[in-house]
């Protein structure tokens, strides 16, 4: 049993599979996430996938500064990322709201709607900076799995339907 | 032959021992393949059997009632109809029973791509009917072309046994046959020009789109043992006749590595095809080929 969680953390560590969302972003950072995969970066070898679908992926990657139409989009998105599951937010938009803060069509930060465990500063970031970010997410999903408690609770957050989580974060 | 060979045959070579890791591989040697075509360094080795793990120990969301349980039963049935097709292939001469029955083995590598189809349409996501729709649209075109060259190659040496096929010495037409079956592949394999039913960017994962975590890893190993299936089915009417177990199971080996890279640069080279553009492919290029292959093998059958 014990061999068999190591193997699940070492396995979470090397296959970290990403689904990307936009949030009003201007499409910079957007960009930089897919020459991520390019030859040039090629995150592949960290056995990173951009998945089509957010029931496959364990990393939910978001950009732009969350306007507000985004905002049911985002809740429902991270609900439907099955468990355990890691969010990071790409460019300065996510963290900050950066140069559009205190725009009336804004309800940013990202950190109030969900709990962000990567921030990725930068407007746009490098590619090589999401590619640390995503691997530093990738072992934050791993020492996930090494703590009973907190897979618990992970596992625990998407069997509840995403009505009930928008309940509990009003 | 007894049980105890059956058992083995569907148990270790070429059945689930040789098939699943063999699975694996296929699905790395594709991605990798890929990869360095792109000019990029592609996934480490062990990275297939990373994501089963990984699948396994994620959750899946609540399924309930009659659609739930349809929904968790289609990967199942598709894994087991990919094994037990692995299963049956003649790699090794002696034989009996079911085993190289082609009649059962075409029946076994159709029903994963079935499950596909009622899977997306179960899963109740507008994707999935899409996918499952594009896909039921493309088997429909593809499958005419399949078994009209299989029937072309049983037809002209007068049986339905894969291991006499395989004992028989290899002639023209049969050849004509293989080259039609290879066409088929990437249809069936999902691969790049028809890769229509799971296309990214335009349908998100097509069928597959609500599945997650345990069930996801059993659709990825089904396809893992579809590619093992569908490549042995090709290697084992290409591979001639060897009196050696242990070089007949080399060979057979080679030639599945041989037409996966094969497909993998196809995959690489092209880009993907729209629907009506693949179906006209089949009904009007492919299938002028496969009714030459079996009126000619009908022909030479009536005047032998």
């Amino acid at each position: 049993m014990k061999l068999w969680r190591r193997l699940v953390c070492y396995a979470r560590r090397r296959s970290p599979w990403l689904f990307h969302m936009n949030s009003g972003s201007c499409n910079g950072c957007d960009i930089e996430l897919v020459a991520a995969l390019t030859p040039r970066y090629d995150c592949e070898q960290l056995g990173v996938r951009l998945e089509g679908s957010p029931r496959h992926a364990d990393i939910l990657c978001i950009t732009g500064p969350v306007t507000k139409n985004a905002v049911g989009a985002i809740r429902t998105v991270y609900g439907q990322v099955c468990g355990p599951k890691a969010v990071v937010a790409i460019g300065s938009c996510p963290a900050t709201t950066n140069v559009f803060i205190d725009s009336r069509t804004l309800d940013g930060p990202l950190q109030k709607h969900v709990p962000v465990d990567v921030f990725v500063p930068g407007c746009p970031p490098r590619p090589d900076a999401i590619i640390q970010g995503v691997a530093k997410a990738a072992a934050i999903l791993a020492e996930r799995g090494m703590n009973p408690a907190e897979t618990a609770l992970a596992i625990a957050t998407p069997t509840r339907g995403v009505d009930s989580f928008t309940e509990e974060r009003p | 032959m007894n049980l105890i060979t059956a058992l083995a045959r569907l148990l270790i070579f070429p059945g689930l021992l040789f098939a699943i890791p063999a699975a694996w591989f296929f699905l790395w040697v594709e991605r990798k393949s890929v990869a360095l075509m792109q000019g990029r360094v592609g996934p480490p080795f062990m990275q297939p059997f990373f994501d089963f793990v990984k699948l396994l120990s994620k959750t899946t969301p609540p399924r309930s009632g009659i659609a739930g349980a349809l929904m968790r039963s289609w990967p199942l049935i598709a894994l087991a109809a990919a094994a037990g097709a692995v299963g049956l292939l003649p790699v090794l001469p002696s034989s009996g029973g079911f085993e190289g029955d082609l009649i059962l083995l075409l029946a076994l590598l159709e029903l994963p791509s079935m499950c596909i189809i009622a899977a997306g349409f179960s899963s109740r996501s507008i994707f999935g009917e899409i996918g499952s729709a594009r896909e039921a649209a493309l088997s429909v075109s593809y499958n005419i072309v399949f078994l009209l060259a299989i029937l072309s190659i049983a037809a002209s040496q007068h049986t339905f046994r894969l291991d006499a096929l395989a004992a028989l010495p290899s002639s023209p037409l049969r050849l004509l046959g293989i080259l039609a079956i290879i066409v088929c592949l990437p249809a069936k394999l999902h691969l790049n020009p028809f890769s229509l039913p799971n296309a990214e960017q335009e349908i998100y994962a097509g069928p597959m789109t609500e599945y997650a975590g345990p069930e996801l890893a059993m659709w990825e190993l089904s396809h893992g043992l579809e590619w093992v299936a569908a490549t042995g089915l090709v290697a084992t009417l290409l591979a001639p006749h060897l009196g050696a177990w242990w070089l007949a199971a080399l060979v057979f080996i080679a030639l599945s590595f041989a037409i996966v890279l094969l497909l993998s640069a196809v995959a690489a080279a092209t880009a993907r095809l729209a629907i009506d553009t693949s179906v006209r492919f089949y009904w009007q290029c492919t299938l002028i080929f496969a009714v030459l292959a079996i009126s000619s093998a009908l022909f030479m059958r009536y005047r032998l």
